[in-house]
């Protein structure tokens, strides 16, 4: 009795089109849309815009926060929010640096770039460290992504205070060439090795919410924690993962500007987590959970430099950025609120 | 040997006593019907079978084996699925992607695992054909119908060998015609040696399909008597009260 009349057709009912699921559906495609409309409208503005200089300056830039972006928007996907980035950016750097001073003074004589590889690790060490406290404590003892996270974005800034006395520290010792090479240099002297690395950890993050069982459980824990429960997911260990990796994302992103900078300023990165905030959430994360991609994340931080650079070169007065920014997160949730009512 | 044992269990909430020393055993294949009025316990003894809740007091036997179940995954692995009665769907994700929650079929890539969301598709559609469900394996759950919903939380019993489906009001939101096919599907369960604990509220249902009936009041099993030596008259006394025991 299973074969016949099996497929009853509904004639009521239509196949979804392709236009209206998948990423053509989502706020990330109408973002993209109006982030081409302006990349038009400032070239057209502005003939410094599209230049080689220019679009090397303004990819170099997104770079600097899209890591730490793809990473919010993981935690964003749970469900969650991290606050401590901006901090973390800082303390990474901060510790990459010292460390990189440390082993300046001791004549470890290990193979060449050692130094810089521990050092490294050091700062990436401590990223994590960061992600697995607000991890355990956000997952294990169910304390709230907003207090936990806004509590290290204290301590952790605190300490990146303490441990340089409050005036920071420069990346020193035999490998300090190799360190401005890695970390601020540029491939064929275009584009901003950033931006390489961005590409490398987009396409590892899109690989992994796509087509891994984790990335389908990050999604599920998003929408229905209690079903991921019930299913056999183990929650508590893919909330852990997920800020220890937008942990070591912001440290790693915090240690490429510093090396940019040439320097690990204590304030290093301070109040970027509001940046990055917006930029995942521009670029379709729903603080509700449940919803974002690699995509979104790195389209809301060009559509934020893009915005930046072009008031810069058009002359506007830069203190109008930020009221253009905020207005853009309104105006894209809004957009995405209203499709949502139309479709139901 | 009974497949399923339960020996004097008893679970409490701070000062809420919800299970008083219930015993009860299910045969393999066997279709036993759970009723109650809303807080009898039904609810709090399926969760202990399925291993959200753990007992108070009280053992579980399990083929055989004395056990204590201590998650729904551990639940899963001995052979016991569930139906729980909100479902248990992630609305963000597909019908498939849903039935396949934390079992995902994988292939090795080096040393990754990637999903083979074609197969799992495919298997998808072939249990909702299965259900005789007009639901779509790649549609998302978000979009579906209270009845679509509950064919995807029903095709998720039927992934794995189950011994024992536990069904918390399963024919709760859905149409005639659907009710009748999950009436069916717990015939053919029976047919291939699987037991179900059917709780419904609906007495039709559980008149047409179960060979016993458990009856619960306020947290004890009042009643535990084969369909055929009782009465949608005489459950309903038992239920609501108004006859003590039977």
């Amino acid at each position: 009795m299973a074969s016949e009349n099996a497929a009853q057709g509904f004639s009521n009912v239509r196949r979804t089109r392709f236009w209206q699921k998948g990423f053509l559906a989502s706020q990330s495609a109408y973002v993209l849309a109006a982030l081409v409309v302006i990349i038009v409208v400032m070239s057209l503005l502005s003939p410094n815009f599209l230049t080689a200089g220019n679009i090397s300056n303004i990819t170099r830039n997104f770079s600097f926060i899209a890591i730490a972006a793809l990473g919010m928007t993981l935690v964003i996907i749970t469900g969650g929010i991290d606050l401590s980035v901006g901090s973390t950016m800082a303390l990474s750097a901060t510790a990459t640096s010292l460390m990189m001073g440390a082993l300046a003074g001791a004549s470890v004589a290990l193979f060449p770039g050692g130094a810089l590889i521990i050092s490294l690790a050091a700062g990436l060490g401590v990223a994590a460290l960061i992600g697995l406290f607000n991890g355990v404590a956000i997952a294990k003892l169910k304390l709230s992504p907003f207090v936990t996270t806004l509590g290290t974005l204290s301590i952790v800034r605190g300490l990146a205070y303490v441990a340089t006395y409050g005036r920071g520290t420069f990346p020193s010792g035999p490998d300090k060439d190799l360190f401005l090479l890695v970390t601020a240099g540029k491939l064929f002297d275009t584009v901003p090795i950033a931006f390489v690395y961005l590409l490398i950890c987009a396409l590892a993050m899109w690989l992994a919410l796509n087509h891994t069982a984790w990335g389908r459980h990050v999604f599920a824990i998003g929408s229905n924690e209690a079903a991921g429960r019930l299913t056999g997911v183990n929650v508590d260990r893919v909330k852990i993962q997920v800020y220890v990796l937008c942990g070591l994302a912001a440290g790693f992103n915090g240690i490429i500007i510093s090396g940019w900078l040439g320097s690990a300023p204590a304030n290093l990165a301070t109040a970027y987590e509001l940046t990055i905030i917006a930029a995942a959430v521009i670029g379709g994360a729903n603080l509700a959970g449940g919803v974002g991609g690699a995509a979104g994340a790195i389209i809301g931080c060009v559509l934020i430099e893009v915005i930046r650079n072009g008031l810069v070169l058009a002359r506007v007065d830069p203190y109008w950025q930020q009221t253009l920014v905020g207005c853009i997160i309104v105006a894209a949730v809004l957009v995405d609120r209203l499709r949502s009512l139309r479709n139901g | 040997m009974a497949l399923l044992e339960i020996n004097n269990v008893t679970k409490e909430f701070g000062a809420i006593r919800a299970l008083s020393d219930v015993s009860l055993s299910i045969q393999p294949g066997e279709v036993v019907g759970l009723m109650g009025d809303n807080g009898a316990g039904k609810s709090t003894l399926v969760k202990i079978i399925s291993g959200i809740y753990q007992p108070t007091s009280g053992a579980l036997s399990f083929d055989g084996a004395h056990m204590q179940i201590n998650s729904p995954g551990e639940a899963r692995r001995l052979g016991i699925e569930t139906v729980y009665q909100d479902l248990a769907l992630a609305d963000n994700l597909t019908a498939a992607e849903n039935i396949f929650l934390g079992r995902e079929l994988k292939y090795n890539f080096g040393p990754f695992r990637f999903l083979r969301h074609s197969a799992m598709n495919q298997r998808a559609a072939e249990l909702f054909a299965e259900l005789k469900s007009e639901t779509r394996a790649d549609d998302y759950v978000r979009q579906m119908s209270g009845g679509q919903r509950q064919a995807v939380a029903i095709a998720r019993t039927r992934l794995a060998d189950a011994k024992l489906i536990l069904m918390d009001e399963p024919t709760a939101a859905i149409s005639v015609r659907q009710v009748a096919e999950v009436l069916n599907l717990i015939h053919r369960l029976k047919d291939a040696g699987i037991a179900v604990i059917l709780i419904s509220h609906r007495m039709p249902d559980v008149f047409a399909v179960c060979e016993r009936v458990i009856v619960m009041r306020r947290g004890t099993k009042v009643a535990d008597k084969p369909i055929a030596q009782t009465s949608p008259e005489e459950v309903t006394a038992l239920i609501t009260g108004a006859k003590e025991t039977a």
